[in-house]
């Protein structure tokens, strides 16, 4: 089973995806954001990071990578794919996923560890986990207020498309504490979140991250 | 301007120079030309500016440094030591680890944001240069009062420039400092720690050997920023009238650094490299003479080659430009395809600007015209060394003379304000608001971060073989007392290295002082260099670098002396380390150590406003003993927490210790206002099972270490002796000061 990490210039999670991915139990294959073959890969993560500095908007440039070409055909015909905070951006700016993250309400760099809820076990990347099941993964970012249009976060809540969602005070102004959505098919999910810092105590909170990258190899298996 | 050019300079002997004007003493500009043997060029002028600067030529420090190479220690841990980028120390499995803290103090007063965040993309360049992948940060910070005006304007910005940078790099930032004194006011400290990690046979060094080997410049484009940023900034009295100094600081890119450093790792994993250098303070000034220098001497330089962000720059401003995110790389011609072809993967803008010779000079020419030639030597390293004077300053005597006059708590509600009035002192308060805007997670490989008492990475996933570092200075002790303050500092960041249980390995150093010119500042350099160096020497920890910063001073006014000591330590399984906290009720805590009427300096006595009295004497042979206790502790799964005592004493160990995992414990001491509130060094506060107090007590014993039992965790207050104080109360008090100050 291969999941396949992205590298943009500026990517910095790629190894800790990897290593999460690898704990999993799955080959973590690295894809280059200039190479548009994804090498036999059955699913696909977008790590955190800078991709390209940020510049113009976080996620702005990403997209246009020729990686991000082919990826976007595969997660159309239902390969499973995870953006993990810049990776969430990039997905946003390629409009596979509806909605923006701006600036954090407090305008600054927020890294903690955050209580968050699974709202919904059934994507590609949270059938580990049971319906409404409380985990504390890091967060750090410093634009991951999730915001869209009142018809957007309507027809997301009303379709189940909350993935997960902020425990207790809102740490960045995201509109209904959202943490973390997807698509109507269930294979693309977008986190802010970083479950990948969160797979073993010794190095994170906890280990209640590794439930998304366990989920994905039942997913392909029951493919 | 007409180019001024070496035939130019050979025909034109009297031309008047603007030497003062870039820093250079006019027995220094004579000294420049008795070498030349004539006028130097503008460009061979602008190069010498920079690089006899008090911050590149360690021109007042030199005389008192020689005494960490006379007193070295004999280390078969050093690999790399002194005089270098940044030292190297074997800590085992073929790992070498290279770590260095340096200053960026001047520029984040004038610009927070920028000056601290390429401080921090400086320190990585020299971390990166010794062929090492970064792996973590440490920011050891200095403020003027926490409630200035001014305070407000930096703090914010400096706390955003580290992060803003070292985020961005995927850096861990696992620790630091944050403490406020009037003194720094108009003179910040940002100090900037990086460590790297690689195997032995990758390390790099600077020097540029083997003739017809090409000279290539990589990364950013220079630019009109900091120009002159090592002399006019760091080498300077800031004065309240003159021309804003804004110009001279650097503004940094970490995404291009980001990339530079995939690219060079890429570059050294394939041996491509002969030589390398970072271009930081004094650019290519320094680049290619030291470079040249460390070689046979020999290199020519096509300057007008140099890919240029603004195409108006002279040849002089683009010898002295400071503009970030560059590295200078000698590649054997044989290698040169493949080291663009990796450039070019990582879209680093990379040129060839010239190549080693046999002969013995720096030559540098522009479009074809000869504008540099000189011996490297004299550039780089044969700069001028002053041996100032110095006098023991009048004050020392008299406040080491002042009886302190301090209130202390006798009742129960005395005891209960104290301990809640030192949980909410800025110094002490919690730093989460900080440290909440750096990630210390990226990389994966963080086992303890800041408020640990020491920072701690993984370097290996599968040994588990980890490294420690903490950095530590108590200005208030080194002003009643320089050479103490200095050892104390020592002693103390070996300490925090080893509560955790990794072995303390080797010293660097960031020594921030006022002006040398003064004769009072010189002394308390001299006294804590001789300090420093004695420490290190009887605690048997090389010293493998460092930095010195001068100049720390508004008019008259310098700050306190403060060397902030770094301690990098090893830890041979991070998964055996003791944590800083308990995590469960019905353990016994013992205090290591003994506890005096330690008063001067303290936080207690601070927050009085008294500054006077005699700084406790260290006893580094305690110390050792404490710190072999503390690693034999832990070997033998002896210890569930362990927490240093620094400022302010066991009351704010006990407060730290019962907020981080949120169980209280119930403390019974005698005399109990001087056992909270004394700073007594040499300290520890330990958690173990009652089971193992023989175990305890054999130990203790064995290694000659004063212990007492001071109480039990559980609960949901902390209770010393008649007072109770609920945990919800404590976390108020410790965590409401920064959000208070500087907004949410």
């Amino acid at each position: 089973m291969k999941v396949g990490v992205v590298t943009f210039p500026g990517t910095l999670d790629d190894r800790d995806a990897a290593r999460a991915v690898r704990f999993a139990g799955a080959q973590a294959v690295a894809l280059w954001h200039a190479d548009s073959d994804l090498h036999g890969v059955d699913a696909v993560i977008l790590p955190g990071g800078f991709s390209y500095g940020d510049y113009l908007r976080c996620g702005a440039i990403s997209r246009f990578a020729p990686v991000m070409q082919t990826i976007i055909t595969r997660a159309g015909e239902g390969m499973p794919l995870l953006g993990i905070c810049n990776g969430f951006q990039v997905l946003c700016e390629a409009h596979l996923l509806p909605g923006a993250l701006t600036r954090n309400s407090e305008l600054h760099f927020l890294c903690r560890d955050q209580k968050i809820s699974i709202e919904n076990n059934k994507t590609a990347w949270t059938s580990s986990y049971s319906q409404g099941e409380e985990i504390v993964i890091p967060l750090k970012n410093g634009e991951g207020s999730f915001q869209c249009d009142d018809a957007t976060l309507a027809r997301l809540e009303g379709d189940g498309r909350i993935v997960a969602r902020y425990v207790g005070e809102n740490p960045n102004g995201s509109r209904n504490l959202i943490a973390g959505i997807t698509n109507e098919r269930g294979n693309i999910v977008g986190l802010m979140p970083h479950p990948e810092h969160a797979i073993d105590s010794l190095t994170g909170p906890s280990d209640q991250g590794l439930g998304f990258f366990t989920s994905v190899l039942t997913a392909m298996v029951n493919k | 301007m007409s180019l001024d050019t070496v035939d130019l300079a050979k025909n034109s002997p009297t031309q008047v120079q603007p030497y003062a004007e870039l820093g250079l003493k006019e027995d220094e500009y004579a000294r420049i030309k008795e070498i030349l043997g004539r006028r130097p060029t503008s460009s061979e002028l602008a190069m010498y500016s920079v690089m006899w600067s008090e911050h590149c030529s360690y021109k007042s420090s030199k005389v008192h440094l020689k005494q960490f190479g006379d007193k070295a220690v004999k280390s078969d841990a050093l690999l790399v030591g002194i005089g270098e980028n940044a030292g190297v120390v074997d800590v085992g499995q073929g790992y070498a680890v290279t770590f260095k803290i340096e200053s960026h103090n001047h520029p984040s007063f004038i610009e927070p944001y920028q000056g601290a965040a390429t401080g921090v993309g400086g320190i990585v360049r020299d971390i990166l240069t010794m062929g090492a992948r970064p792996i973590a940060i440490m920011d050891p910070l200095r403020f003027g009062p926490a409630d200035a005006a001014d305070t407000k304007r930096v703090l914010p910005g400096i706390i955003a420039g580290v992060g803003g940078y070292g985020n961005c790099l995927g850096l861990p930032n696992i620790g630091g400092e944050v403490v406020f004194d009037e003194t720094y006011i108009g003179n910040p400290l940002v100090n900037a720690l990086c460590v790297g990690v690689m195997r032995h046979d990758q390390i790099k060094l600077a020097k540029a050997s083997g003739a017809g080997n090409l000279v290539v410049l990589y990364g950013a484009k220079t630019g009109g920023d900091g120009i002159g940023g090592v002399s006019v900034l760091a080498s300077e009295t800031f004065g309240s009238t003159g021309p804003a100094k804004r110009p001279a600081v650097q503004v940094g890119d970490p995404f291009v650094e980001k990339v530079l450093i995939e690219c060079s790792l890429e570059i050294f994993a394939e041996d491509l490299v002969v030589g390398i250098q970072d271009l930081g303070g004094a650019g290519l000034s320094c680049a290619t003479s030291e470079l040249a220098s460390g070689g046979s001497g020999g290199m020519k330089v096509e300057l007008d080659r140099v890919p240029l962000r603004d195409p108006s720059l002279s040849p002089e401003e683009i010898l002295m430009s400071e503009s970030q995110e560059r590295m200078c790389a000698i590649v054997e011609p044989r290698n040169i395809a493949r080291f663009l072809e990796i450039c070019a993967k990582w879209d680093v803008t990379v040129t060839v600007i010239g190549e080693v010779t046999d002969g013995e000079r720096l030559e540098i020419t522009w479009h074809g015209d000869l504008i540099v030639d000189v011996p490297p030597r004299t550039v780089a390293h044969e700069g001028p060394v002053y041996d100032r004077p110095l006098a023991k300053p009048e004050y020392v005597d008299r406040v080491n003379a002042e009886i302190l006059s301090l209130p202390m708590p006798s009742t129960d509600e005395g005891i209960k304000e104290a301990i809640l009035k030192l949980a909410g002192t800025p110094n002490l308060a919690d730093k989460s608001w900080v440290t909440d805007q750096y990630d210390k997670y990226v990389q994966g490989n963080t086992i303890q971060s800041q408020p640990d008492d020491s920072g701690m990475v993984r370097i290996d996933e599968n040994t588990h073989l980890g490294v420690a570092v903490a950095t530590d200075a108590n200005a208030n002790w080194s002003y009643l007392n320089p050479y103490e303050g200095a050892k104390l500092a020592l002693a103390e960041a070996a300490r925090n290295i080893a509560t955790a249980g990794a072995v303390p390995l080797a010293v660097t150093n960031c020594l921030n002082f006022g002006s040398p010119e003064d004769p009072g500042v010189m002394w308390q350099f001299a006294e804590t260099v001789r300090g420093l160096a004695d420490g290190c020497l009887e605690m048997g920890l090389p010293i493998t670098g460092g930095n010195v910063s001068f100049y720390n001073q508004t008019g008259t006014v310098a700050i306190l002396p403060t060397p902030v000591i770094g301690v990098l330590g090893v830890i041979d399984d991070v998964r055996t380390r003791t944590p800083m906290s308990f995590d469960r009720a019905g353990l016994d805590l013992y205090l290591l150590g003994e506890t005096h009427e330690d008063f001067a300096g303290s936080e207690w006595a601070y927050m009085h406003n008294q500054r006077g009295g005699q700084s406790p004497v260290a006893d580094l042979q305690m110390a050792m003993r404490l710190n072999t206790l503390l690693v034999a502790g832990r070997t033998d799964k002896l210890f569930v927490a362990a927490h240093d005592l620094s400022q302010g004493g066991l009351a704010a160990t006990l407060t730290e210790m019962v907020l981080r995992k949120n169980v209280g414990a119930t403390i019974t001491i005698e005399n109990t206002a001087t056992t909270l509130l004394s700073e007594t060094p040499g300290r520890v506060v330990v958690a173990i099972n009652p089971s193992d107090k023989q175990t305890l007590i054999d130990l203790a014993k064995k290694h000659s270490i004063v212990i007492n039992k001071i109480g039990t965790t559980g609960g949901n207050q902390l209770q010393v002796n008649n007072v109770t104080i609920p945990l919800d109360l404590l976390r108020t008090e410790h965590t409401q000061t920064f959000p208070q100050l500087f907004g949410r």
